[in-house]
């Protein structure tokens, strides 16, 4: 795999181990943070070279430091965030440079996009204000000269009319067009630097895919180099001419992308190559029970307008849908943010109120009054995307756990949950000795097992997994996956798998459900859905999904 | 926006009528009575006196009777300031009392919103220290310190400046009132404003201006458009308190507002002119609190009222 480059072969050899004349240098840079518990050091003295327009990755997981390492150069880090060492652009120091100095630099030659579009443009201005001040201030231009190069920036960064929708606020457009904004923004002065750091984590497969041609198709016609700070190696594979890989602050492999992928020295470059979810579910038994059937699901929200609220306007989240899962079976919802297949989750177990029949074991518990419900619940389980939001910070983890029991099995005693809590504990391969621990002191991946422990608990049939890896780095996703298929094939669980993710969706299901605005577009098994989609929708999240790496095995 | 107008408008109808059933029936309940003297009155004129104020009829027809008064504009007689009508009462205070309550709401916010900026952009340095120093001493010494102690320098010490009357609305007669009124909410309003600048200068567009290279004074007036908002939300009840006069400061510097009927009308169970008093203070919140909501939408493109 070649990645498209403006850099020609022979420069890119020679860049592998040695840049001959880099724009951005960066030596031995330190950067400490001191907090409560002392000084953290998130980057250990790194070296990291970027040639005038290639692009480089620089990947790594949470925590690895590779954020803060662009920080520092912009200037950008946390108040309580100190940089050492060395970080030319074309042979300027930028290091400790006051900030008057530095805005010589930022915004001008240096520019940076932020992962968070939808937070990182001012709620309260018009786009065209936030497009024409970087303008203003960098080259000079007047008001009227600033707005007409500011069009034609947002024409550059396709965003349609943009003559009219310069004079949007930021929340009259969606994530992708924000970050479409704020790369017309980082481009306005023509930088020589573009560091873009997960640029698209936050949006929508599809969109990501438009977003990363169109950062291609500009750094042909602006002719900059591009950073990409990312976890996403299908980012890096498909667009880095070279890869810096981190862990812990230290930059443990750096190459060619190329040679990286396929020959990778370092056991943890390995061991993220490998992290990409791999395998196929095994074949529930035809004969296998069913567990649920929903017929008709149909959800809708009402909003009431006017002056008296009689003008009720109403909108269809879910519209008509059936769904059968049996004992063992694993149905995959896949579908962009707006498609409804939360709602969908949420109303087969009765979260939100729907239309449509559910029957669980043969019975109809939709509709049914919450009374009836409640036995029925320890059977239907809910995990949620946001590991952080969804535990109670003031209880222990093993109070969390138990919870549940409290109202199912409100006989039994205090050491008898506590012994459960701990045999949860052992189930999602946590420490039984932690779950005394408060939800912060874990990490991520081990507050998603406390989540998924907490259903455990309660012996259920079926599992809505809603997202329950998207918040997750990869390496971290892999475990939680494995864990996942270890406890269905152990207790024959049902899994609603809810996700955007097509690469861990194939890893897990049986039969996939693609919606679009409330509907099922497609439906049919992994082989089907994954070799020979119908609907081009299918087909773009998938390919948005893989990139350019379509059979959706690990890099080999 | 106009429908939203009228809609909060005609929702205040309700929230006034129960504040003014509530108002009327508890201060009915209190013991003692509008004619209660130190020396008693005699049996006859008490009965003659209540007889040409409606109070020998049962409550709830006087109550109804207020309201339908109400409703045309009637505040009814003042028990105690006899010859005059609750509403000439207030009709010739109010103009003292907002005049005043304006210039300390003007005074506060500008003074406040500059002092937590400032504070803010300093943050633990030591303007930031002597900033919300000052501001705790503001919030914690009460007027009636401030007042007499404004009065005893600038009046008596220096001979500066009048120490108290109206003298015609003169600029100089309102300098000390005005200041010791601002203040307090001087104070709250520094307070409130550095931590939401705080908060504003740590956004994620913040850190997007300051990534696009853009000066001092561009980030300020990004951050400081977001700080004020809850600013604003706070002002509404504090411009309502402001313009309908303060007892405390009307008194120290001789001021004929209506600061004044608050106390007067409740010690002497003058139950027109409290419920007169509650109606302009209920009406008064309503209106800010309206204001204060239009402001918000007019600064905040998200918010939108239909």
């Amino acid at each position: 795999m070649v990645a498209q480059s403006l850099v020609p072969a022979e420069r890119r050899e020679a860049m592998n181990e040695d840049l001959k004349d880099p724009i951005l240098a960066i030596r031995n840079l330190k950067v400490a943070f001191a907090t409560y518990d002392g000084v953290v050091e998130a980057v250990k003295g790194i070296d990291i070279d970027i040639g005038a327009g290639e692009t480089v990755a620089i990947v790594g997981e949470s925590g690895s430091g590779k954020s803060q390492t662009m920080m520092a150069t912009m200037g950008l880090l946390a108040a309580n965030g100190q940089a050492q060492g060395s970080i030319r652009y074309r042979g300027e120091e930028l290091l400790g440079l006051p900030p008057k100095a530095l805005n010589r630099y930022r915004g001008k030659t240096i520019a940076m996009i932020f992962q968070e579009p939808m937070t990182s443009l001012d709620p309260l201005f018009k786009i065209e204000r936030q497009l024409i001040e970087p303008l203003m201030a960098h080259s000079g231009l007047s008001r009227s000269a600033a707005r007409a190069r500011a069009i034609e920036l947002l024409t550059k960064v396709e965003i349609p009319n943009p003559a009219e929708r310069i004079d949007s606020y930021p929340h009259e457009m969606s994530g992708g067009q924000r970050q479409r904004v704020m790369i017309a923004m980082a481009l306005a002065n023509k930088p020589d630097v573009l560091i873009a750091d997960e640029p698209t984590t936050a949006l929508d497969v599809t969109v990501q895919a438009h977003i990363l041609e169109l950062l291609r198709g500009l750094q042909h016609e602006f002719g900059m180099a591009i950073v990409f700070i990312t976890h996403d190696l299908g980012i890096v594979r498909r667009f880095a001419d070279r890869t810096y890989v981190m862990r812990q602050g230290v930059v443990v492999e750096q190459g060619d992308t190329g040679e990286l992928f396929t020959k990778p020295r370092d056991a943890y470059t390995k061991m993220l190559i490998e992290a990409e979810p791999a395998g196929r579910k095994a074949p529930v038994p035809p004969d296998s029970a069913i567990v649920l059937s929903a017929q008709g699901m149909r959800v809708t929200f009402r909003q009431r307008r006017g002056l008296f609220g009689t003008d009720v306007r109403t909108v269809e989240a879910v519209k008509g849908i059936d769904l059968t899962v049996r004992r063992g079976e694993t149905i995959g919802i896949v579908g962009e943010s707006g498609s409804g297949k939360s709602t969908l989750g949420r109303a087969i177990l009765g979260l939100v109120p729907a239309d449509g029949a559910v029957r669980y074991d043969g019975a109809l518990i939709h509709p049914t009054d919450r009374h009836a419900m409640r036995p029925l619940r320890r059977h239907l389980q809910l995990v949620f995307q946001d590991p952080y939001g969804s535990l109670s910070p003031r209880l222990t983890a093993g109070e969390i756990v138990t919870e549940g029991l409290l109202v199912h099995e409100p006989g039994i005693s205090r050491a008898e949950r506590d012994r459960r809590a701990a045999g949860a504990f052992e189930e999602v391969w946590l420490d039984p000795a932690t779950r005394h621990r408060f939800p912060h002191e874990f990490s991520g991946g081990q507050r998603q097992r406390i989540a998924i422990a907490r259903t455990m608990i309660l012996k259920p049939t079926l599992v809505v997994l809603d997202e329950p890896t998207s918040a997750l780095d990869r390496s971290v996703q892999k475990s939680i996956v494995e864990l996942l298929r270890h406890l269905q094939t152990k207790y024959g669980l049902a899994y609603l798998f809810i996700s955007h993710d097509l690469a861990v969706v194939r890893a897990l299901s049986d039969e996939i459900l693609v919606m679009k605005q409330g509907a099922v577009v497609e439906r049919g098994t992994v082989d089907t859905i994954f070799t020979n989609a119908r609907e081009s929708y299918t087909r773009e999240l998938i390919a948005a999904a893989f990139l350019d790496n379509p059979d959706g095995r690990s890099f080999t | 926006m106009l429908i939203y107008t009228l809609r909060r408008l005609a929702s205040a109808v309700p929230t006034l009528f129960i504040i003014v059933t509530v108002a009327f029936f508890l201060v009915r309940f209190a013991p003692g009575g509008p004619f209660d003297m130190e020396q008693p009155v005699a049996p006859q004129v008490l009965e003659n006196l209540k007889r040409a104020y409606s109070l020998d009829q049962p409550l709830f027809y006087q109550y109804l009777d207020y309201l339908g008064k109400l409703v045309r504009g009637d505040l009814g007689p003042s028990y105690s300031a006899l010859d005059f009508t609750v509403g000439e009462m207030l009709m010739r205070g109010l103009p003292y009392s907002i005049s005043l309550g304006f210039g300390a709401l003007i005074l506060a916010v500008f003074g406040g919103v500059t002092a937590g900026v400032v504070a803010a952009l300093h943050q633990n340095s030591a303007s930031d220290y002597s900033v919300m120093t000052v501001a705790t001493v503001g919030v914690t010494v009460p007027n009636f310190v401030v007042g007499p102690l404004l009065q005893l320098v600038f009046g008596l010490m220096l001979g500066l400046l009048p120490l108290g009357g109206w003298g015609g609305g003169d600029l100089s007669h309102r300098i000390l009132p005005t200041i010791a009124l601002a203040l307090p909410q001087m104070a709250v309003i520094a307070r409130l404003t550095r931590g939401a600048m705080i908060e504003a200068l740590r956004a994620d567009h913040i850190r997007t201006l300051r990534a696009n290279g853009l000066s001092n004074s561009i980030i300020i007036t990004h951050a400081l458009r977001g700080a004020l908002l809850p600013v604003i939300s706070y002002l509404g009840p504090a411009a309502a308190a402001l313009v309908t006069g303060s007892v405390v400061i009307e008194k120290i510097f001789a001021i004929p507002g209506v600061g004044a009927y608050f106390v007067d009308g409740a010690l002497n169970r003058d139950y027109t002119l409290v419920m007169g008093t509650v109606v302009m203070l209920a009406g008064f919140v309503v209106v800010f609190n309206l204001i204060v909501d239009l402001l918000y939408a007019a600064l905040d493109p998200r918010v939108r009222y239909e």
